[in-house]
This record gives C-alpha cells, sequence and structure tokens, in this order.
C-alpha cells in the first residue's frame, strides 16, 4: 500500500486521554478554538492546545469515534465510525460511537460546515476519518515496537492489537494507548488499497439498533432535565400572517399552563407538560391579521407558473433545439406537473433550550448543527463558547431538519419564561408549517426523426427557488441546482437539448426535500421519455441503452436492474413493468417497477433497484437506504399532495397526507454494482427513478402517459 | 387518585382522568420509549399493550386503563432477549427509529395472538403502523423470524 502524506498535518494532533488513553484528534487554529465549545475535550487537552477528537483508546480497549452527521437513520453512526476503523485496524467490537458536539473542526468538508445533506456523509469525511485511523495505527504500532525494543517493520496490527511477527508477542491497544499519547504525529501514513479493507464493503450490524430495539434510544422529543418546561406554539395558518389580538384568559387557566408568551412565529403556550400546552393553546382566543396571501390558493399558483414557464432562463443548450423542433418530422409536446410534498418526519419538528444569561443550551433533532449554533449567537448575543449544541436522535430528517424555525421557536420561549423549555410540534403543525418540496410545472417538447430516435429535448420548467427562496427581486438563474437538477444533467445522447428555468417564488416556504430537484425532474424527464419512445415505436429499455451509449455507469444499472428484472420476458398476466434511471448525488441508480391496476388503482408489487455508488461502506445500509428511498418516493408518487386554499395549507395529518402502509409495500430487491470509483452518496439517490418506475409501468397498463402527481387514474 | 399498573410498577396518579395515556406514559412518568406521531390514532408510534392487546395511546384516557396491566417498549426485557428484538437486530430493522417501538409492540401482540401469523395476518396486525424511513419489508422479515425464534425457544 502507498505511503501517503497525512493531509493538514500541522492540524493533527495525538495527546493523552483521561485516564491515560490515546487520543487523536485536529489541533484547532486560533479562531477555531476561540469558537470552540467543546468543554468536554478542552478538559482532556494538556493546555497547549485544544485537539477536536476524532477518537479515544482507553485502557480498556474500547475505541469511542465521534460522529460528526447527525444520525437521521441513514446509518452514519456506524458508516463512519467504519472509515476510523478500518484503517486503524480496530477489533469492531470494542467500537462505541457517540455524536460530536459542536465545532468548526467537525465540518463536512464538502459543506465548510457541520450539516447532514445532499447525501455528503461518506464523501465528505471520506479521506478525513480514514487519516485519522491511519494515524492512530501508525503511533500504535511505534509504540509497540518501542515497548519490545524491535523494528516497527517487524510488527503488524489487526483486529486491535500490534503483534510482533518473529517473537510472536502481542499486545492490545488499550495497552499501547498510553505510550502512544506521547508520540508525534507521523509525517505519513499508509490508506489502505480496497483489497486490503476488512470492515469497508462488509455488511455491519448498526452500533444505534440495540438502543431502537428497547426504547432507550433519546430523540429530540425525548430529552429530561430538571425543571423543564413543555411547549406548544400557535402559528398563523395563513403564510406569512402574525398575531393581532390575542385573549388568552381561558388558556392560562387551564391546570398545568405556566405562562403564555408571544414569539416571533406565533403564541406559545409554557407548561409542565404536553397534555396542558396542547389544551391552554386550543383555549386561545386569536384574530390573526391574515396578511398578503390571504387568498392564495394552488390554482392560482398553477395559473402563474403556467404564465411565467416559457420566460426561462436557459440553464443548458445543446445544438440548436429550437431550430430541430421547428423543422422536426414528428414533435411531441406535454405539460408535466408535481405538488408541494411535506416531508412528515415521523417525529414533529422539536427543539429544548436553556437560555440563561450567560450560557445557553440547545438539545436538537438538527442537520445543520453551525446553522444552530449561529441562529443561538444571533438571538441571544452570547459569544460562540457561551452556546452548546447538544445533538439528539433525529426521528427522520429528509431535509426537514437543517432548518431554524424550530430552534428559534425554543430559544426564544425559553428566554422568555427563563426557564429550560421543550417546544414540540404537533403532526398538525408539522404538515401546515413545513418547507416544502417545490410545486412545479414544466413544459416539455421533443422531436423525432425518421427512425424514431429523438432528436431535439426542450425542458422548461417554472417554480419556486429553495436556493434563493428569500431574494424575490433577482434573476433567476437557468443552473440554480435547486430547480434544475435531474433536469438539467439529462444523460441521454440527444443532439439538441434546451433546459430553462423560470423562477417564481409565492408565499408558499418551500425546502430541500429527500434528492431535492431529482424528486421531482426525473419523474418529469423519465417519463417524458417514455412517451418519446412510444411515439417512435421503441421499447423504453431499449432506447434508453442506445441513448446511454457514452453513460457506462447509468447504462450499466440499467443493464442489471433490467435483467434482474426479466424486463426481456413478458410480466405475468395483469402485471406492467415501468423503467427508469436516475444518475444524483454522484451515484446512480436503475429500478424497475411491476404494478397492476385494480379498482382504478395502481399497485406496486415489485421493485429491482440497481445501484453504483462508487465503493461500498456498509452494503446492508445502502440496501436499506434504498428500500427507505423507494418507500418514500412511493408515498409521493401513489398519494402525496399539499394543496393551498385561503392562503393556508389544506391537509393536516395523516387521514389527508396519508403515507405509504405496511400492506402496501412491494417486494423490493437491490443490486449493488461493485465499483472502486470515489464513494457516493446513498441517503437519497434512491428517491428519483421509483416515481417515474411507476408512472411508466402505469402507461404501459393503461396507454395513457402519467404527466401529473400523485398518479392518480 | 387513579392508579395504573405499568411493566408491572403500581403508580398512584393525580392527573386529569381525560389525559392520554401516551402523555402520562411520556411526561408523567418519564417513559419516553413511546412516541407521539400524530395524536388522533392514525399513525401507531404511541402503540402499547393493554392487557396484551395493543392500543394507541394517544387517544387512550387514563380513565380508561386504570386497573389495566400496561406494557411499553421499555417492559420488554433489558437484555433485549425477547424474540422480536432478537429478530429486529438480526434483521437490521429500524433507521431512524422513531416508529419502532410501536412497530415491535404490534408484533410482540401479534405472536402472542397467533405464534405462527400468515401473510394476511400480519398485514392485518401491521398496517395501522406508519414508518416514514420504509422499514416494512424489513419488519415483514423479522416477524417471521420472530415466530421461529419464539419457536425454537418453546
Ligand atoms: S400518535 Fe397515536 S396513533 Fe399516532
Ligand atoms: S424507522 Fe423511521 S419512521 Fe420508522
Amino acid at each position: 500500500m502507498p505511503r501517503l502524506a497525512v493531509t493538514r498535518r500541522e492540524f493533527m494532533r495525538i495527546s493523552a486521554a483521561l485516564g491515560g488513553g490515546l487520543l487523536i484528534g485536529i489541533q484547532l487554529d486560533n479562531r477555531a478554538r476561540a469558537d470552540a465549545a467543546d468543554a468536554a475535550t478542552a478538559a482532556a487537552a494538556d493546555g497547549m492546545f485544544t485537539p477536536n477528537v476524532w477518537l479515544t483508546i482507553t485502557p480498556d480497549d474500547v475505541v469511542s469515534i465521534r460522529v460528526a452527521s447527525s444520525e437521521m437513520g441513514q446509518g452514519v453512526m456506524t458508516a463512519l465510525p467504519m472509515l476510523i476503523a478500518e484503517e486503524l485496524d480496530a477489533d469492531w467490537d470494542t467500537v462505541r460511537a457517540e455524536f460530536a458536539p459542536i465545532n468548526p473542526a467537525y465540518a463536512n468538508p464538502i459543506f465548510g460546515r457541520q450539516q447532514t445533506g445532499g447525501s455528503t456523509a461518506i464523501r465528505g469525511y471520506w479521506r478525513t476519518l480514514r487519516e485519522a485511523g491511519a494515524v492512530g495505527r501508525e503511533v500504535l504500532l511505534t509504540a509497540a515496537a518501542q515497548t519490545w525494543g524491535v523494528a516497527v517493520e517487524s510488527c503488524h496490527a489487526e483486529r486491535g492489537q500490534v503483534s510482533h511477527g518473529n517473537s510472536g508477542r502481542s499486545l492490545r491497544y488499550g495497552a499501547l494507548a498510553r505510550r502512544a499519547a506521547g508520540l508525534p504525529v507521523p509525517e505519513s501514513v499508509f490508506l489502505k488499497e480496497p483489497s486490503q479493507f476488512t470492515l469497508l464493503g462488509r455488511a455491519m450490524p448498526r452500533l444505534d439498533i440495540p438502543a431502537k430495539v428497547d426504547g432507550s434510544a433519546g430523540f429530540g422529543s425525548d430529552v429530561k432535565l430538571p425543571g423543564l418546561l413543555t411547549a406548544t406554539v400557535a402559528r398563523c395558518p395563513v403564510f406569512g400572517g402574525s398575531v393581532g389580538k390575542v385573549n388568552d384568559k381561558r388558556a392560562r387557566s387551564v391546570a398545568g399552563v405556566r405562562k403564555v408568551v408571544v414569539i416571533s412565529s406565533g403564541i406559545a403556550v409554557v407548561a409542565d407538560h404536553f397534555w396542558a400546552a396542547r389544551q391552554g393553546r386550543e383555549a386561545l382566543e386569536i384574530d390573526w391579521n391574515p396578511g398578503p396571501a390571504a387568498r392564495l390558493d394552488s390554482a392560482t399558483i398553477t395559473a402563474r407558473l403556467a404564465e411565467r414557464a416559457d420566460s426561462g432562463t436557459v440553464g443548458r443548450n445543446d445544438g440548436d433545439a429550437e431550430r430541430a423542433l421547428a423543422s422536426a418530422n414528428r414533435r411531441l409536446e406535454a405539460v408535466y406537473e408535481v405538488p408541494y410534498l411535506a416531508h412528515a418526519c415521523m417525529e414533529p419538528m422539536n427543539c429544548t433550550a436553556d437560555v440563561r444569561t450567560d450560557s445557553c443550551d440547545i438539545w436538537v433533532p438538527t442537520q445543520a448543527q453551525t446553522s444552530v449554533h449561529q441562529t443561538a449567537m444571533r438571538l441571544t448575543g452570547l459569544p460562540a463558547d457561551k452556546v452548546r449544541v447538544h445533538t439528539t436522535y433525529l426521528g427522520g430528517g429528509f431535509g426537514r431538519r437543517g432548518e431554524q424555525d424550530f430552534v428559534i421557536d425554543a430559544i426564544e420561549t425559553s428566554r422568555a419564561v427563563g426557564a429550560p423549555v421543550k417546544v414540540l410540534w404537533t403532526r398538525e403543525d408539522d404538515i401546515q408549517h413545513d418547507f416544502y418540496r417545490p410545486a412545479t410545472y414544466n413544459r416539455l417538447a421533443a422531436a423525432l426523426d425518421k427512425q424514431g430516435m429523438p432528436v431535439a429535448w426542450r425542458h422548461r420548467i417554472a417554480g419556486p427557488s429553495i436556493s434563493q427562496r428569500d431574494a424575490t427581486a433577482r434573476e433567476t438563474s437557468g443552473s440554480d441546482f435547486s430547480a434544475t437538477e435531474g433536469a438539467l444533467n439529462l444523460p441521454y445522447a440527444i443532439p439538441n437539448i434546451l433546459v430553462s428555468y423560470a423562477r417564481v417564488n409565492s408565499a408558499v416556504p418551500v425546502g430541500y426535500w429527500r434528492s431535492v430537484a431529482s424528486s421531482q425532474n426525473a419523474f418529469i424527464t423519465e417519463c417524458f421519455l417514455d412517451e418519446v419512445a412510444a411515439a417512435g415505436g421503441k421499447d423504453p429499455y431499449a432506447l434508453r441503452r442506445a441513448l446511454l451509449g457514452e453513460q457506462a455507469r447509468l447504462r450499466a444499472v440499467l443493464e442489471l436492474a433490467a435483467a434482474k428484472a426479466d424486463w426481456g420476458s413478458p410480466a405475468a398476466a395483469g402485471r406492467f413493468r415501468g423503467i427508469a434511471v436516475a444518475e444524483s448525488f454522484r451515484s446512480y441508480v436503475a429500478q424497475v417497477a411491476e404494478v397492476s391496476i385494480a379498482g382504478g388503482q395502481p399497485r406496486v408489487h415489485r421493485v429491482v433497484c440497481a445501484i453504483d455508488c462508487g465503493m461500498t461502506v456498509n452494503p446492508d445500509t445502502i440496501a436499506a437506504q434504498m428500500e427507505s428511498a423507494i418507500v418514500f418516493g412511493l408515498t409521493a408518487a401513489l398519494k402525496g399532495e399539499i394543496s393551498i386554499a385561503d392562503g393556508r395549507v389544506v391537509q393536516s395529518n395523516f387521514h389527508d397526507y396519508p403515507l405509504l402502509g405496511f400492506d402496501e409495500c412491494p417486494d423490493i430487491e437491490v443490486y449493488i454494482v461493485p465499483s472502486e470509483a470515489d464513494p457516493g452518496g446513498v441517503g437519497e439517490p434512491g428517491t428519483p427513478p421509483i416515481a417515474p418506475a411507476v408512472a411508466n409501468a402505469v402507461f404501459a397498463a393503461t396507454g395513457n402517459p402519467v404527466r401529473r402527481l400523485p398518479i392518480r387514474l | 387518585m387513579i392508579r395504573l399498573l405499568v411493566n408491572d410498577q403500581e403508580h398512584e396518579l393525580t392527573a386529569d382522568p381525560a389525559m392520554p395515556l401516551l402523555w402520562v406514559l411520556r411526561d408523567l412518568l418519564g417513559l419516553t420509549g413511546t412516541k407521539y406521531g400524530c395524536g388522533i390514532s392514525l399513525c401507531g408510534a404511541c402503540t402499547v399493550l393493554a392487557d396484551g392487546e395493543p392500543v394507541r395511546s394517544c387517544t387512550t384516557p387514563l380513565s380508561k386503563v386504570s386497573g389495566k396491566k400496561i406494557t411499553t417498549i421499555e417492559g420488554l426485557p433489558k437484555d433485549r432477549s425477547h424474540p422480536v428484538q432478537q429478530a429486529w437486530i438480526e434483521e437490521q430493522v429500524p433507521q431512524c427509529g422513531y416508529c419502532q417501538s410501536g412497530q415491535i409492540l404490534s408484533a410482540v401482540a401479534l405472536l402472542a395472538r397467533k405464534p405462527r401469523p400468515s401473510d394476511a395476518d400480519v398485514d392485518q396486525a401491521m398496517s395501522g403502523v406508519l414508518c416514514r424511513c420504509g422499514t416494512y419489508p424489513r419488519i415483514r422479515r423479522a416477524i417471521r423470524r420472530a415466530a421461529s425464534i419464539a419457536e425454537k425457544d418453546a
């Protein structure tokens, strides 16, 4: 294996942990040190510097690894420790994972922030964490060699111990920790070749699962503190509205209600427990000022999008699509629409804050620790080191938990009442005050040549922008990823391609939702491609295969999924297949859905999924994330719709915003393409292809293309 | 004063008899393994067992369960040796984990009633418990596995 220089070695530090252990981390520069709010680490440091810990080995052989990404079900609490443990040659049975505190050193290199999203955890920490593990192995080997007075080269590390080849002597890592802690950081380390991996690529049991089968896993809503009060907030149902007159007399007389306070998002009822808070909230008499959005509804929003669809900014322009369309032998046009969608994390939004005059502690299921830290500093005026962010388990995230609204609720309420407060949203709050996956309106056009092959493709998108959601006056950008991802990167070899985007914001807040714009654009492009195939008399699989000549990885997953799903032979009587592919977050996914229609409803029986996500860390987690992303996408394909009337969200709970249920879940098969490419994302890429795979199967069954989600026959 | 028997422990409470069992468990007794998901009997996250039967604790007033034997997720063996817990670990079911107390207790009740459930039995018992993370395929496998673990143990 090659010896590689330790990147940013000047920041890497080794020191003694409490109790004579080895601690490996990163030294913070001065500014970072000033920002550091990591009391535990500071205590373990020797005073000369403030290392930020990645791993600690204690004399009892336990390897504690800090996980800087949030665990929201996607398995980072196991996958990230695997990166360290692999290079450390740790004994996996002795590895423990814990959540990292807030600290700039824990920033995901892709964002430069401590943040979880965009399927970036493995991609972002891939090198950093492996190096931290390799540094550990190196100093443990050196410590053993020194102990025995032998050459380092004659020592060998494996499964948590170093052994000496000739003498047969061996020492556990725990026994070497104290000596290793006194050694300098090596100039360079060995990083393993993939062929040398013993952990990466193996299905390892998840470290968080035991606590998730006995009720002990601590979610944000489970936080317990002495003197903790619970609050619920009444918000103006109309977007952009505000509190007018309030009569809280009845609310305050509810047993258990302590206080009623006005905060920026509405009226917080603070009580001894949630039940009292909720009853108090129901007893509030409030006159809302609905504001300018009072008459907004879905039809108005759609009409505005349709009006603007042709006036977008061009983001991709290959060849001359307009001319090719104008002179086309055969031309195809269609309008595709998708609705707003709520995230509907199983755990409603919540946050606990304890704001005091000289400190602020926040316990929160968040995907964005750095943002929480900044929010708290801004609201309290406290310096960085007085604000501590404690990450809990997240009961789902899907992008919703990167937002700050629930954090602001807790900080403002705690400050107003002078006590630690947990703000818990109701399910109705959660559905009606989300940052929604954008509703978009799309005009598609294609030109076909005499052989039925597409020669031009035009996709005009209109919808709100997530990345520029607050900047209503700025010019649209044709390459705004938050609206064009999945459309701009159309992978097919079509000579003339034009993609444009018109940004049309409304009062409805929009946000990042599992797989972002690919969630809708894969549906739109992959379904329109099936229309093109039908018009040209081509098989949907064969057409894709022909158009993916240059796209080896996408083509390989397409072929694999088709083969596993028996695309070449007819489906059982009454069953129909649909196929779709999508590249997102540096991973390549193809899915085949097998569908029947009964009682006017599509039923999905089987989904075959092939993924190439580069090198694999934990294959069982990859399979689980594909299953998860498919179920998540099926809810959107078959059920999900947030509609607007009178400036507010019509839906409120699972009766009118239903989720796919147990008995509706298809059999799901996942096949992983072996690869030595750099790792791609895993949490999101399984979602984009499922809606079009199902919709294309419905098209095959009925002969009518599906141009709108959710699918309604 | 209302008496409540939870996980074989007796409690005497001076709470409002109309208070839902969910909030009694979570906020008065500190048993936070039982989760709030919808509050109106739509998701099953709050499922606990009352005399072995699954009930939605979010809409079950305290007065209705006084005198019944309540089992929450914390009432399963601490060493996670219940066949359902073992199977859940072996099949690596949970993702975010938030719905899992409701899933596990629903499965416990099902297997107590039908040690060898048919697919239709499983559908019927589990369909009301929503999982946003999509752990359904693994739940189905885990229930089969739990049934065979229990059979071997018996
Ligand atoms: S919280 Fe009780 S069924 Fe959803
Ligand atoms: S495991 Fe997350 S909701 Fe079921």
